[in-house]
């Protein structure tokens, strides 16, 4: 086992600082010990086992590794893990709906919203977290809630699309909810 | 890429923090937003053995004014949470006009703007706006609590003047000398890239003439520059094309620009000059409507 997670939940040695936290990720609760230098990012990745958050740059830039932090998004590469002791925690995995793929998910399936996928997830965390204050942005306010995650592949015409999409989507289920 | 291994502490008062610290001689960092710090630690530009987290830390959340008009923003002051404050909106311009050009908007949630100021960073925006605005810093250390101006902060590039066991608490903003008037602008290459210049402009306006003035420039300096004969050619008179054409030429002149990938030396000095003049002439033409 390669992972700093792994590594020091197995081999404890006095020298090595080791702290107990516990954080909710997608509404499930874990107990781990972890090095305090153990990035949030590895946690869900090597950890959990939740690869879907990418780290891309790992130094800030890119936004593929962006989750949902008690609700705001954060980069997750830019935090400590121990640091979410206590707090909640949302990733890509973490949007899905029991009836299927979040409004979201299907936004950027039907308009197209990626090539390759490696920005994706922290994409659509950034437009979760956008839709959940804002329901209906406008094209503008997408493209500012978008402005921490990079693409280098679509352009961002059909991310904005496929956000745009959603909020849409959303709204209508909203509506049909609500009568 | 992980950081280097260090002892990490998360103390629940600020005397608790101070003796970590005190503790930590020198070898201590402060962790607050994290989101210059963490990325230098990755990089190993930062290699520190107690990492003293003062996020759990109570009362450093507060974005108040007092009676008289002064702006307290406490420690753990998110600069979203500032992108976002009515109190800020309605009250400081040059910091309104600032917080939505901050890094980029997710790391807005996390970095905070005293934590941005202790950085020291030449291309940092707050330490610009906090130049213009004659604000100070709040420190706190085993003896008690001192005050530091802004201008005096920064000693170098990533350099202040804090003691090793001092926690900077809080970002003051003394109360306008009449009414607050100011912007800011930036240009940058792309969002979250680093300033290719910009200039932060504050300046009170009373019975049409400006009784204080402030203009600070970032990324043409090793340390944010105050333009200090700038500003002050604009005091005691009225705003108006003579006047920002002057404040713009000083502005420029003050700016000790590099040449580099992100423009020459003399382009940065040009878009500080077009800066300044903008934000004045803009600011002009405002009061002007108002009046």
């Amino acid at each position: 086992m390669s992972s700093l997670f792994n590594e020091v939940t197995s081999t404890r040695s006095d020298d090595v600082p080791v702290r107990r936290v516990t954080i909710t990720v997608n509404g499930e609760t874990h107990t781990a010990d972890i090095e305090p230098r153990l990035l949030l990012a590895h946690l869900l990745r090597q950890g959990l086992k939740l690869t879907g958050t990418h780290t891309g740059c790992d130094t800030t830039n890119c936004g593929a590794c962006t989750v949902l932090f008690d609700g705001r998004p954060v980069k997750s590469c830019t935090m400590l893990a121990v640091q979410a002791d206590g707090h909640e925690v949302t990733t890509v995995e973490g949007l899905n709906t029991p009836s299927g793929l979040h409004p979201i998910q299907e936004g950027f399936k039907d308009e197209h919203g990626l090539q390759c996928g490696f920005c994706t997830p922290g994409m659509m965390m950034a437009a979760k977290a956008l839709l959940d204050e804002n329901p209906a942005p406008s094209e503008e306010d997408v493209r500012w809630a978008l402005a921490g995650n990079l693409c280098r592949c679509t352009g961002y015409q059909n991310i904005v699309k496929a956000v745009l999409w959603a909020a849409e989507r959303m709204d209508d289920t909203e509506a049909e909810e609500a009568s | 890429m992980y950081p280097s291994r260090f002892r990490y502490e998360a103390p629940t008062s600020l005397e608790e923090a101070i003796a970590l610290l005190q503790q930590g001689a020198g070898e201590a960092k402060i962790l607050a937003g994290g989101q210059s710090l963490i990325p230098l630690l990755k990089l190993r530009f930062a290699a520190p053995e107690l990492l003293v987290d003062i996020n759990g830390l109570p009362g450093l959340d507060h974005l108040v004014a007092d009676p008289d008009g002064t702006i307290r923003i406490g420690a753990l002051v998110r600069h979203e949470h500032i992108e976002r404050s009515t109190l800020i909106t309605e009250r400081q311009p040059t910091i309104a006009a600032a917080a939505p050009l901050v890094a980029d908007p997710i790391v807005r949630t996390r970095g905070t703007f005293v934590g941005s100021l202790c950085h020291a960073d030449p291309q940092g925006d707050w330490a610009a706006c906090m130049i213009a605005l004659d604000g100070s810093i709040v420190a706190q250390g085993p003896n008690g609590r001192r005050t530091i101006p802004a201008r005096e902060f920064v000693t170098g590039t990533f350099e202040n003047v804090l003691d090793p066991a001092e926690i900077a608490v809080e970002a003051v903003i003394p109360p306008p000398q009449g009414e607050a008037h100011g912007g800011y602008l930036k240009l940058e290459r792309r969002i979250g890239d680093f300033a290719t210049a910009a200039v932060a402009v504050a300046a009170d306006l009373r019975d049409g003439q400006v009784s204080r003035a402030g203009i600070a420039l970032v990324g043409v300096g090793a340390t944010t520059i105050d333009a200090r004969e700038a500003a002050d050619s604009l005091v005691d008179g009225a705003l108006g094309p003579e006047a920002i054409d002057r404040a713009a030429d000083l502005a420029a002149e003050a700016a000790h620009p590099r040449s580099d990938h992100r423009g020459s030396a003399s382009y940065k000095r040009h878009i500080v000059r077009t800066f300044t003049a903008r934000i004045l002439t803009q600011l002009d033409r405002s009061t002007q409507k108002a009046a």
